[in-house]
């Protein structure tokens, strides 16, 4: 009975919504505390300065496709590295994976929003606040004449030379501010997955039956809570140091750069994992519904993820191998590295036991993740070789090591974000994403994805630097990098494809059903999309998979777990 | 489904019970995360410990700030007998301890400005004299941030309490703040043992 008038209040407000005009629905938008909605719009954000910082990417590529390209100077470079680093961690990684888990952990669980709306809300607005203060930095970052615009001093900022008399004028204090910021945000975020996946949940979920991606999400939320803090804690420091004439980073005084090092790694390498496990979340989510299977070792799937979140906490060192840390540092940072491999390896076979027998399904999604677990697989491969000190110290700061951490962030990260937008689109919308753009979204990338960063390898091992804006004509690299360049041009082209056809499905794609891929999970429960309440009636569940058990009562799943 | 949900229900202790209470782990992960962000200013304070290149050293201007530490601690006490008193149904009793949490946490602030001063204008140390001073003004100031921004919660709600807003319904809340305010406690623990014990 509630249901129903909750129903007609809700109906309500959708006429109302319809009727207003634009301005006025861009108002609902702002003063949302729906999780949906923030969802969306931090998936939206995402997705926009995913373009941005990808056009930078472009332009980087432009530069070296040709030795001497003479298409950007030297300091133009250096401002595009940094801020294409800088912005694709903080300004797209982090925000779509905090969108999806924002639209996705209250569904999941049967609940109608997370734990603390407004805090959501309030995390939202300082994350956007934080993005727009980067990209402010072109226009306000100068502050001292020719000291110029955006931050150059790259995405880690290693002291001494973010310190006031080597970085001059205020482009660097907008990085820290504009980080510092979106970490807070995202620190909302965290408490708040946390707190509705324990409190949140509908009747007959215990934490032993919820989906996999909400035991993730919780994993990750815990990884922020721990590893964005070192961060905000040494960006603190330096501002002392910039504006109160403190020396945590100032070598003249005593102080130590490599103490920003730690910090900044200490932080720097769980993130790497707070931005993959949400990619682990996606693929354990959509292969089984594309295998027609139950996820091969739910519980060894779930310690695994605790197991890579510990670890990772003790690994932050190996990044810094070249530094000239004590041989039992070494080697025990070396230890730690490999040691990481052995869960995710344990994943990875989960994923093939759930593919393995099953009725695969090759839609857009599927296809997405299968290009992951080959990737992912190679990057990982990669982290075990750089994890030996020596051959690290043998090719610290070449592309082999840019070409590795494209692999994840590439290769694992963004390509399972593709999977995720083909999966959920569906619900979030109510349309779907048509299957032949995605067909080719997906080839091209996979193209274009291979032939820039596996050349990237070999460029490394060849001897070419990270961050130089040229190099000289006739030492192996010519071809290499012309490659590279071309590949990401038709990567260019595969997310323009994305572009269209999103825009396309919202005008007149095909109309989703609550429903459309068969799945299991309480999302696809409720309309599409769904209503603000999410739930007429809160679920009751028995199983992993509610939606199956009530699609075939005759052979439930509750009779086996 | 709907008819299935109440005959559990009857039957057990309701689901909803069950759960854990959102405030308390919403304010479990937020101290968590504060805990990790001052754990890099303690290690900070650690690592700079007798690289100040020039003076004053710590053993030559820092004394233990005994009765600042007792007030601090104390207020714990008294905020617990507090939230006791709520529960107990004596609004009158919870405001007199409120207000005399309020008040130890206050005489602690004004015990650090008058440390400061001194520290400032006697023995001439500031942020950007030496390491030490780096280190101490920070990490002690970092903490005092935490005491302001408990305090002017205390103060909201001791407000509130005084214009008649403060009943039973709000246990749960001033139960949050109380853990939050345990924390800063436990905190100066540490910053007392590292600062004034240890690094001394």
């Amino acid at each position: 009975m509630a249901g129903t008038i909750d129903q007609q209040i809700a109906l309500g407000a959708v006429d109302d919504a319809q009727t207003l005009p634009l301005l006025g629905r861009l108002h609902e938008w702002v003063v949302t505390v729906d999780h949906k909605r923030l969802g969306i719009m931090y998936i939206a954000g995402g997705l926009f300065f995913f373009l941005i910082a990808g056009l930078q990417a472009a332009t980087i590529r432009l530069q070296l496709a040709v030795p001497d390209a003479g298409i950007v100077p030297p300091q133009v470079f250096n401002r595009l590295l940094t801020m294409h680093g800088t912005a694709m961690v903080f300004l797209v990684g982090m925000p779509i994976l905090t969108g999806f888990f924002n639209y996705l952990v209250p569904l999941m669980i049967g609940a109608r929003d997370l734990a603390f709306p407004r805090l959501n809300a309030f995390g939202f607005w300082l994350w956007f606040f934080g993005a727009i203060l980067l990209y402010f930095s072109y226009i306000g970052g100068d502050g001292l004449y020719g000291a110029g615009s955006a931050p150059d001093v790259g995405w880690f900022a290693y002291a001494p030379l973010t310190e006031l008399p080597f970085s001059r004028g205020n482009s660097t204090d907008y990085w820290i501010l504009s980080i510092f910021l979106t970490s807070v945000g995202t620190t909302a975020t965290a408490i708040n997955i946390i707190a509705s996946a324990f409190c949140m949940r509908c009747e007959g979920m215990t934490l032993s039956k919820m989906p996999v991606l909400v035991w993730l999400a919780m994993v990750v939320a815990f990884m922020m809570l721990v590893a964005l803090p070192p961060l905000s804690a040494a960006q603190a420091m330096l501002l002392l140091d910039r504006f109160l004439g403190a020396h945590f980073f100032d070598t003249q005084a005593g102080g130590s750069a490599i103490l920003w090092q730690h910090f900044f790694w200490i932080f720097g390498h769980p993130e790497v994992y707070i931005l993959v496990i949400p990619a682990f979340a996606f693929a354990s989510e959509i292969i089984p519904v594309f295998s027609r299977k139950v996820i091969f070792g739910y519980s060894v799937m779930v310690a695994a993820s605790c197991a890579i979140a510990f670890i990772s906490l003790s690994v932050w060192a190996h990044h810094m191998f070249a530094v000239g840390m004590t041989p039992a540092g070494n080697s025990f940072f070396a230890a730690s590295t490999m040691l990481v491999g052995v869960p995710t390896g344990i994943k990875i076979f989960n994923w093939l036991g759930t593919i393995w027998g099953g009725k695969l399904r090759f839609k857009v999604p599927m296809l997405f993740s299968l290009g992951f677990l080959f990737q992912f697989l190679i990057a990982g491969l990669t982290g075990i070789m750089l994890a030996v000190a020596p051959f690290d110290w043998q090719l610290t700061d070449t592309y082999f090591v840019v070409a590795h951490f494209h692999y994840i962030l590439v290769g694992a990260i963004i390509f399972m974000d593709f999977a995720a937008i083909y999966y959920w689109f569906p619900k979030a919308t109510g349309r779907m994403l048509s299957e032949t753009l995605g067909k080719w979204h997906f080839w091209l990338f996979v193209i274009g994805f291979h032939l820039t960063f596996d050349t990237m390898h070999f460029a490394g091992l060849q001897g070419m630097p990270r961050r130089i804006y040229s190099y000289q004509p006739g030492r192996g690299l010519d071809t290499l990098n012309l490659i590279e360049s071309i590949g990401a041009l038709v990567q260019g082209v595969a997310v323009l494809i994305l572009v269209i056809n999103v825009v396309r499905s919202l005008r007149s794609g095909e109309v989703a059903g609550n429903d459309p891929w068969d799945a299991w999970t309480l999302e696809w429960s409720t309309a599409s999309p769904p209503p603000e309440y999410n739930f007429e009636e809160p679920p009751v569940v028995r199983s992993r998979r509610p939606l199956w058990d009530l699609k075939h009562p005759e052979d439930p799943d509750w009779k086996y777990e | 489904m709907a008819a299935t949900a109440t005959a559990i229900s009857t039957t057990a202790t309701p689901w909803n019970e069950t759960l854990p209470r959102r405030g308390h782990v919403g304010i479990l992960a937020l101290i968590l995360t504060e805990s990790a962000f001052f754990s890099i200013f303690v290690v900070a304070y650690i690592f700079y410990l007798g690289k100040s290149l020039t003076g004053p050293f710590p053993k030559d201007v820092l004394s233990p700030p005994i009765l600042n530490t007792i007030c601090l601690l104390s207020s714990s006490i008294t905020i617990v007998l507090a939230i006791r008193a709520l529960r107990a149904g004596s609004i009158r009793t919870f405001a007199i301890l409120w207000f005399l949490t309020f008040a130890l946490g206050l005489e602690f602030m004004i015990g650090t400005a008058l440390e400061w001063h001194h520290l400032i204008y006697s023995d001439g140390l500031t942020i950007g004299t030496n390491l030490f001073g780096t280190t101490y003004y920070s990490l002690v100031g970092l903490h005092a941030l935490h005491v302001t921004i408990g305090l002017m919660l205390i103060l909201l709600v001791l407000v509130l309490t005084m214009c008649g807003y403060m009943n039973e319904r709000h246990i749960e809340r001033t139960d949050v703040l109380s853990w939050y305010w345990h924390f800063v406690d436990a905190v100066w623990v540490v910053v007392f043992l590292t600062v004034y014990v240890i690094g001394r």
